[in-house]
């Protein structure tokens, strides 16, 4: 199917690919911002992710062309790297490429109805503006090859995500302080990160990654490199929400709009772990001997710590959202755990959890945003009894809540597994046994949800039945079964994964 | 035949017509497909070729073959099927859409289970049947029934979990799971596996859920237990640890110890239950001993086991179905109302016995032959005796205190038509396959069947069904050695009756090994319980205590009515921010 899409794109527009994917939604968003009605608005957004995710299909598809995986470099306006900005897709950046477009793509066709509820009239155009406008950073981030560039990026996304997540103050007014919280510390994780591109410009007076990686071969020891190395992981270990850095997160996803939840808990965290494994397997790599260790003594007991920590938060919320959220800063402490392994396979399964987490939360967030739609309230005591109210959002749920517990035939099964086989190998036994705890106090706080959907009476007797709208089901639909088909097929993902983390032990350096 | 028909596995077939069957109303359309799916699973059967991989299905990354016939897997999944079409015959008189669609999928789950080709597929028609098998004893509908029922569903899913476990080392060590016989207990997983056959073979001290089950089965329910779980067990035995040395002294052990309960047990039925152990433990005994002669023996002894077990359960459920019991000390004297059930029981008894021109004798022989042959004169010996325990308890008090022995003066009508046709079935097949060959009849028919080429000294089985079984069960020899042994068993008998010193039937219960779990180890839990509900209140307000702290705690610094979600939260977190700097260039600063 990849290579039949692709072969429908003209060459001319596929062979610009990698700069159109990132700048058709920036061009739009604008348009967007001057659209006179939402709906219009809404229409340009599908459109421009649309586009997005065809051409991150066709990028796929270049990048697969060959065996042991294509490298595509796309020198911006013509300027080569070193002067220029190059854009430099390989199979990681193509599979996060492709996970933030799908996705966006997705929450785009889903958003209106959900939207609609919860914001303004007048200002349903500038919030899919902003929508546009955050979803270039995302991509931009994940297709850039410049360390600096990819500041700029991650900075246009989360401005854009700050704008997002106060917007649900009409709903909730909590949702200010969150985004004033996420503003303050978004911006410290981002000054933390151009301080150490700073300091690696210092040691080797360039900007782009591939040369960096060069570079940097050449003053292992300076203290500049040892400077801007911790700035990075502090920086990116922000906003990849690692805890204990991820303070930020619950609130934000709890108060935002439904829709922005759903998109940012899918996508956000995903390219800032995209960036944080760039990094430290790219530009730096396990022959910098500080790499090891940072590995053993931050990312691996700060994974384990979220684990254990937030999934225990978890369980003691008493709004789903919120119970949600802390379950994905428990999802990134898997994803650390596997990227601590440093191995190929670690780091596959690392990936491998990453799209699936994405695909998990995707439709939960969906899921509860249909919820919202009809109910309003997202707090344990407003699910009960919703199974029988609307039972088609419903199930979606529940299969995405035994995907995230990691049931056999789910997505989240597979990369589970993947993770504890990768553990094994690597001798990490008792890492095993906390994979095992976390996904046990996994099945608590879903099972609390869950049992309250489907087998307590409404608070409100009067409850009628009362199914979401179906554009918001299909897209919900195709999130769910897509967790069943991976759990049942792993083998695209997984194969997705496989390359991503060869590349980067392969082919990423030079 | 090859090709589509060629394909389906004849247990498939009866699992789905039986799980379809459980949603037809329409007692008569529900019943012909009951009858007629067997039959028709035996044209496949009978007409499907001898290989390895009929039916692979790629599941997950590994083939799962899930149909293989061979010589070994035909004859059981052969008798298999002729059971479940006589139990289909005898259940005819009842309307009962479960029971009718259960006991054929269970029926089906054994066939499938047996025409499996690697332990995943086993595995999962290993927990079939004890799934399906489970309503057969539900739907008696008594309390008793429903605490035997979970009982048995427990040991028989813990048995299915313990052959996973087997399974999941034996692919972890040989990256297959082939089917393919042990060589010794150190491979990996043959422990695991070998203790998941033993619980459903009912090994000594495995078997109390056979004893606790099936006598509170319903009155087809018990006819359809008694022929598959443990059978299955036995073929997978003989599939998988033939020549296991201590399968014999097991074996011998499961002959013998029985016969003591079976003697002295009220309820006929729980009498039939014991007899089966008893009757498992010549096979197991006979696949320890491993030779060719010795897998025919235990493979003959199955077949025909199954045929008269069947009709022995049969003629006690009748009596059930009429009287409303099957107690030994409320019978009696039932011969001169229900003659037909007398006679078949009759035949069902005196097959179970060994005695020659019936299929106990021919199927038993080879078994005690191959004993001998191997020089176990001990067990040759318990073996020995144990046959005059299957004659005392199953051969004669069966029939004596049911049909004949003081007169209960019970007046009912003789059984339904149906159950008398297919008792009457049974029967005949007891004796078809029980006489010296002459015409198409014969023990002939069956021996042909047998898995092994017995050729004089070998001792290599060749698995191939159709070479010459140079066995010969009517010598002189062995008709006089059975006779004597069955005469004076009866002797006995009659001494003892005749001087009263034979244990009366009186009701009781007797005591087993299940005793110490269900009595010691049932009080043990529930003081465990009661322990537990005094300590309970305590530990729960410690936890509640740690809990409401905890989440207290929580509240106060995550939930935005706490303080730092207005600002000290940002705080916080830049704190967090630049401890996890310095850690970080700590960190660096020290490696390099």
């Amino acid at each position: 199917m990849i290579e039949f899409i692709s072969s429908l794109v003209p060459t001319n527009l596929a062979a610009h690919a990698p700069a159109l994917l990132v700048v058709a939604p920036m061009f739009l968003a604008p348009i967007a911002a001057f659209m006179p009605n939402g709906r219009l608005a809404w229409i340009l957004s599908i459109l421009a992710t649309g586009f997005s995710l065809v051409m991150a299909i066709v990028l796929l598809s270049q990048v697969r062309s060959i065996d042991e995986g294509a490298i595509i470099s796309y020198a911006m306006g013509g300027w080569t790297p070193d002067a220029g900005i190059e854009f430099r897709i390989d199979s990681l950046n193509a599979m996060v490429l492709l996970l933030v477009s799908a996705i966006g793509f997705l929450a785009a066709i889903f958003s209106w109805p959900s939207v609609a509820a919860e914001i303004r009239d007048a200002k349903r155009a500038m919030f899919y503006a902003a929508y546009l406008v955050c979803f270039t950073g995302l991509t931009g981030v994940a297709s850039t090859g410049d360390a600096f560039n990819l500041f700029v990026f991650l900075e246009i996304s989360s401005i854009a995500t700050y704008v997002l997540v106060a917007l649900g103050a009409r709903r909730d007014r909590r949702a200010l302080p969150a985004a004033g919280n996420y503003l303050l510390m978004g911006t410290i994780g981002a000054s933390f990160f151009v301080v150490g591109v700073g300091f690696l410009y210092a040691a080797t007076g360039t900007l782009n990654m591939a040369e960096l990686a060069v570079r940097l071969q050449a003053v292992p020891d300076s203290k500049a490199v040892f400077a801007g190395y911790a700035f990075i992981v502090v920086g990116l270990g922000i906003k990849a929400a690692m805890f204990p850095l991820h303070q930020w997160l619950p609130n934000a996803y709890a108060y935002s709009p439904s829709f922005v939840t759903m998109f940012l808990a899918a996508t956000a965290t995903k390219v800032a772990i995209y960036a944080l494994v760039r990094f430290l397997f790219t530009v730096f790599g396990l022959e910098f001997s500080f790499e090891g260790s940072t590995l053993i003594w931050i990312l691996m007991p700060m994974g384990i710590a979220a684990m254990i920590a937030c999934s225990f938060q978890a369980v003691f919320q008493t709004d789903v959202r919120r119970t949600l959220a802390y379950s994905s800063v428990a999802q990134v402490g898997y994803m650390l755990l596997g990227i601590s392994i440093g191995t190929a396979a670690g780091v596959s399964a690392g990936m491998f959890h990453l799209v699936n987490h994405a695909l998990i939360k995707g439709a939960l967030f969906m899921a509860l945003a249909g919820v919202v739609l009809s109910y309003q309230g997202t707090s344990l005591n407003d699910l009960k009894g919703l199974g029988r109210s609307s039972p088609w959002t419903m199930t979606a749920f529940a299969i995405g809540a035994v995907s995230l517990i990691g049931v056999p035939l789910t997505a989240g099964f597979q990369s589970k597994y993947a993770l504890v086989n990768a553990l094994f190998e690597h001798g990490w036994w008792w890492a095993v046994a906390v994979v095992m705890f976390s996904s046990l106090l996994a099945v608590v706080y879903m099972g609390r949800i869950l049992e309250a959907v489907f087998f307590r009476t409404p608070s409100n007797p009067n409850k009628r039945r009362q199914e979401a709208p179906l554009i918001i089901l299909i897209p919900l639909w195709i999130l769910a079964l897509g967790n069943i088909w991976v759990g049942v097929q792993g083998g695209f993902v997984a194969g997705l994964a496989d390359d991503a983390a060869a590349a980067l032990f392969i082919g990423g350096a030079s | 035949m090859s090709g589509f028909l060629g394909q389906i596995n004849p247990g498939l077939l009866l699992i789905l017509v039986g799980f379809a069957g459980c949603l037809i109303p329409v007692q008569r359309v529900r019943q012909a497909l009951m009858v007629a799916t067997p039959v028709v699973a035996i044209i496949l059967l009978a007409l499907a070729e001898r290989a390895t991989d009929l039916a692979v299905v790629p599941v997950l990354g590994f083939d799962m073959i899930l149909y293989r016939v061979d010589s070994l897997s035909f004859i059981f999944a052969l008798a298999f099927l002729i059971a479940s079409f006589l139990n289909a015959i005898y259940a005819l008189h009842t309307d009962d859409r479960l029971q009718d669609g259960m006991a054929l999928a269970y029926a089906g789950a054994a066939v499938a289970a047996t025409l499996a080709g690697d332990l995943m597929t086993l595995f999962i028609f290993w927990e079939i049947t004890a799934v399906s098998s489970v309503f057969l004893i539900l739907r008696a509908g008594t309390k008793a029934a429903y605490q035997a029922a979970m009982r048995y569903l427990g040991v028989q899913i813990f048995s299915g979990v313990l052959l996973l476990d087997g399974l999941a080392y034996v692919y972890k060590s040989t990256g297959a799971l082939s089917l393919d016989a042990f060589t010794s207990f150190d491979q990996p997983g043959a422990k695991f596996v070998f203790a998941a056959f033993a619980i459903k073979a009912a090994f000594p001290f495995l078997h109390n859920w056979l004893q606790d089950a099936y006598p509170k089965a319903t009155v087809v329910g018990a006819v359809v237990l008694s022929a598959f779980t443990t059978k299955l067990a036995v073929y997978a035995f003989a599939r998988m640890f033939p020549g296991f040395e201590i399968l014999i002294w097991i074996g011998a052990i499961m002959t013998v110890f029985p016969v003591f309960f079976a003697v002295i047990e009220n309820d006929l039925r729980k009498v039939l239950s014991y007899s089966l152990n008893n009757q498992l433990g010549f096979m197991i005994c006979a696949i320890g001993i491993g030779t060719p002669l010795a897998i025919n023996g235990a493979a003959a002894h199955a077949f025909a086991h199954i045929i008269y077990k069947g009709l022995l359960f049969m003629s006690m459920g009748a009596v059930l179905y009429r009287v409303g019991t099957a107690k030994a000390s409320e019978l009696g004297g039932l011969y001169k109302s229900m003659p037909w059930t007398t006679i078949f029981c009759i035949i069902g008894a005196v097959s179970i016995s060994a005695f020659p021109l019936f299929s106990g004798f021919v199927a038993k022989s080879m078994t005690m032959s191959a004993v001998a042959y191997e020089g176990y004169v001990i067990v040759w010996a318990m073996l020995l005796f144990a046959s005059a325990g299957v004659l005392e308890h199953s051969g004669i008090k069966i029939p004596y205190f049911t049909f004949f022995g003081h007169d209960s003066g019970i007046r009912v009508k003789e059984a339904p038509f149906n159950m008398l046709l297919a008792m009457g079935m049974a029967a005949f097949i007891c004796i078809a396959i029980g006489l010296p060959t002459i015409g198409g009849f014969g023990y002939g028919w069956l021996y042909n069947m047998l898995p092994c080429t017995v050729t004089a000294p070998a001792d290599v089985c060749l698995m191939s069904g159709d070479e010459i079984k140079p066995y010969k069960p009517y010598t002189a020899d062995h008709i006089l050695t059975q006779m004597q042994l069955l005469m004076f068993a009866v002797l006995a008998f009659i001494l003892l009756k005749r001087f009263g010193l034979y244990p009366p039937e009186r009701p009781g219960t007797i005591l087993d090994t299940d005793w110490v779990y269900r009595r010691p180890g049932y009080n043990a839990v529930m003081w465990a319980g009661r322990v537990w509900a005094k300590a309970g209140p305590a530990m729960t307000s410690v936890f509640a205590g740690i809990g409401a702290r905890t989440f207290e705690k929580i509240e106060t610094t995550f939930s935005p009515r706490g303080a730092l979600a207005r600002g000290p939260l940002t705080v916080s977190m830049a704190m967090w921010s630049a401890v996890l700097l310095g850690i970080v260039m700590l960190v660096v600063l020290l490696a390099t």
